[in-house]
């Protein structure tokens, strides 16, 4: 049975309906329903919730719960996420599973509270210092708001890795039916790594101060074979109408629904437009698209930014057909028809 | 021949690093006793943090995680909440609880979390060489204080214990010392006291301890020894600030 929701609450029951045990957050537009929906849920069914004094404090506070193996979550809008970077590299580099999401905002600074994907390159290029990678999911509706807000934690938990939900507004904000497809989880097996007090077993410690020599270089090699399994296993992606296309959307989130949009008007007028449509911006589908990118092929990016993730369209295109760019930033929206007349004009 | 003093079991056999004369190695061994004491080993949880006392999961025989620079009380706070029959306690310099991470510290004592806090005030920035602290008296000299404090640029030592004590969430506070024996056994009774305040379910405690740091201050240790009790205490006066400990 569809029950007809808002994204930022979908994303919440995906979460429960995950297990989790722990919310820790802080009210900043246009997230705020996730704080607001969980403060009542979470003690009602007798779990934490704790509202923080900042986000650097939320996201430390994450950082502690799962530091025990139970399943902790943060959420924010943009300016919110760049103090959640602190915590973000600390779980990255001790291994943690943590969810993050971010319901992303028109920036920079304070910007506004309309919806955006501004924090593109944040998410998926590191965020915070040290040579890291988190894994990002991009929803496109407030079905996968429900699912991805579940995935997220297995993702997690399977990886010891934080996982980023990003989001935007517009998503967060608009109601559609969603389908509870998922099976509520409460029980999960010990971790062997996690802080539970040493009862009957050595002592534990999680610690990334790592003085001597050679230590730290290999620990940075141990998180880079795992983010090279993420990038084997874990690549998800939409690819709609591409096989014959001549012009290829490259698109992710709420972009991505105008595109499609755009695509199926597209074939309608006779143009041979296909989407593809990253569900994971880390990992990429970098080989998906290279396959994609022949000398007849013209790909087109449509971002509610100013280009980031058309960089990685471009890596994986590598040359071999042109890459073009739509977008606006600042909370402005891309209408269907604009993506249509760019399409047309790339036909020539 | 009869053993009566050993190495409490809470304590590794690492040795420790720390400079000579520093107070951290007293702090951790009575920390140490205190838990062997309470037989809480088995359920402790503790909190490191960023500075000289980063390195206590090496020195302390039960789990240890680490924290960002001034966020213990919000890393204690995720762990505690989720795990309210562990036992958990930060351990925290004066740059990481009452610079970096006075707003987590402020918060976690408002809201009351049944955690405790060991405060190792030394007056300095250890780890970094020396630099001014929030707690550097006024007039001391340090690598960024070249002329003395002067609280017309760098304003006053803080108090926190002064400070948390009207927070109604605050159970326990009391400042001690280390400087001689009397002292040390001084601390640990109120160590203790507040270790058992979070067994009692009976909130946020914390424990200032004036510690010294001779080779930052520039003194040998039983230099220091003397300018912790004839300058330092005197500018952070020891004993009970808050105890609502037995208050119904």
């Amino acid at each position: 049975m569809k029950k007809l929701v808002k994204g930022n609450i979908a994303l919440c029951d995906g979460a429960l309906d995950a297990g989790l045990k722990a919310y820790f957050g802080y009210p900043i537009t246009p997230q705020t329903e996730i704080p607001e929906y969980l403060a009542k849920k979470m003690v009602e069914q007798n779990k934490v919730f704790v509202q923080a004094e900042s986000e650097i404090a939320a996201a430390n506070m994450v950082l502690g719960a799962v530091a025990t193996g139970v399943r902790a979550m943060t959420s924010s809008a943009s300016p919110g996420i760049s103090l959640k970077q602190e915590a973000i590299s600390y779980m990255a580099a001790l291994e943690l599973p943590a969810v993050v999401v971010n319901v992303q905002r028109g920036g920079p600074g304070l910007g506004n509270i309309a919806g955006s994907q501004s924090d593109y390159f944040q998410a998926v290029k590191g965020g915070g210092h040290g040579d890291y990678k988190i894994l990002v999911l991009a929803p496109n509706s407030v079905q996968e708001m429900y699912e991805m807000g579940y995935d997220s934690f297995d993702l997690s938990q399977k990886y010891r890795i934080p996982v980023m939900i990003l989001s935007d507004g517009i998503i967060g904000q608009m109601m559609e039916p969603v389908e509870y497809n998922r099976q509520a989880k409460a029980d999960f097996p010990a971790q062997d790594w996690a802080l539970t007090g040493c009862a009957g077993r050595q002592p534990r410690s999680l610690k990334s101060l790592l003085m001597k020599e050679g230590i730290l270089e290999q620990h940075n090699l141990v998180l880079q074979k795992k983010y090279k399994l993420i990038m084997q296993e874990e690549v998800k992606y939409e690819n709609f109408m591409t096989e014959d296309a001549s012009i290829i959307v490259a698109a992710f989130g709420i972009s991505s629904r105008v595109a499609k949009s755009a695509v199926k008007e597209a074939r309608t007028a006779g143009i041979k437009a296909g989407l593809l449509r990253p569900k994971t911006l880390f990992p990429f589908p970098y080989e998906v698209i290279a396959s994609l990118a022949k000398p007849n092929v013209k790909f087109l990016t449509v971002e509610l930014n100013h280009g980031q993730m058309v960089e990685d369209v471009r890596l994986a295109v590598n040359g071999k057909c042109s890459v073009d760019f739509l977008g606006r930033a600042g909370g402005a929206v891309i209408g269907e028809q604009e993506v249509i007349d760019k399409i047309k004009s790339m036909r020539g | 021949m009869q053993k009566f003093l050993s190495k409490p079991e809470s304590l590794t056999d690492a040795e420790f690093t720390f400079c000579p004369g520093c107070g951290h190695g007293i702090v951790h061994r009575l920390i140490a006793e205190c838990i062997d004491e309470l037989d809480i080993r088995e359920k402790t949880i503790a909190v490191a943090p960023v500075g000289c006392a980063v390195f206590a999961y090496n020195y302390f025989n039960f789990d240890v995680t680490e924290a960002p620079h001034g966020r213990p009380p919000a890393v204690a706070t995720g762990i505690k909440r989720t795990n309210p029959d562990k036992f958990v306690f930060t351990y925290q310099g004066d740059g990481d609880i009452a610079a970096i991470g006075m707003a987590e510290t402020i918060h976690a004592a408002n809201r009351g979390e049944n955690i405790s806090i060991i405060f190792i005030n030394n007056a300095n920035y250890g780890m970094t060489g020396g630099q001014m602290a929030p707690t550097t008296l006024l007039g001391q000299v340090t690598q960024t204080t070249p002329f003395g404090r002067d609280p017309k640029r760098e304003g006053y030592p803080i108090q926190l214990c002064e400070l948390l004590v009207n927070l109604e969430g605050v159970a326990y506070l009391e400042r001690v010392a280390i400087h001689n024996p009397k002292e040390i056994l001084n601390a640990k009774r109120a160590i203790k006291k507040s270790f058992e305040c979070q067994i009692a379910g009976q909130g946020f405690s914390l424990v200032e301890v004036i510690s010294n740091c001779p080779v930052d201050w520039g003194m040998t240790p039983l230099d220091s020894i003397k300018w912790a009790e004839e300058k330092f205490i005197k500018a952070f006066p020891l004993g009970i600030i808050k105890d609502k400990t037995n208050a119904k």
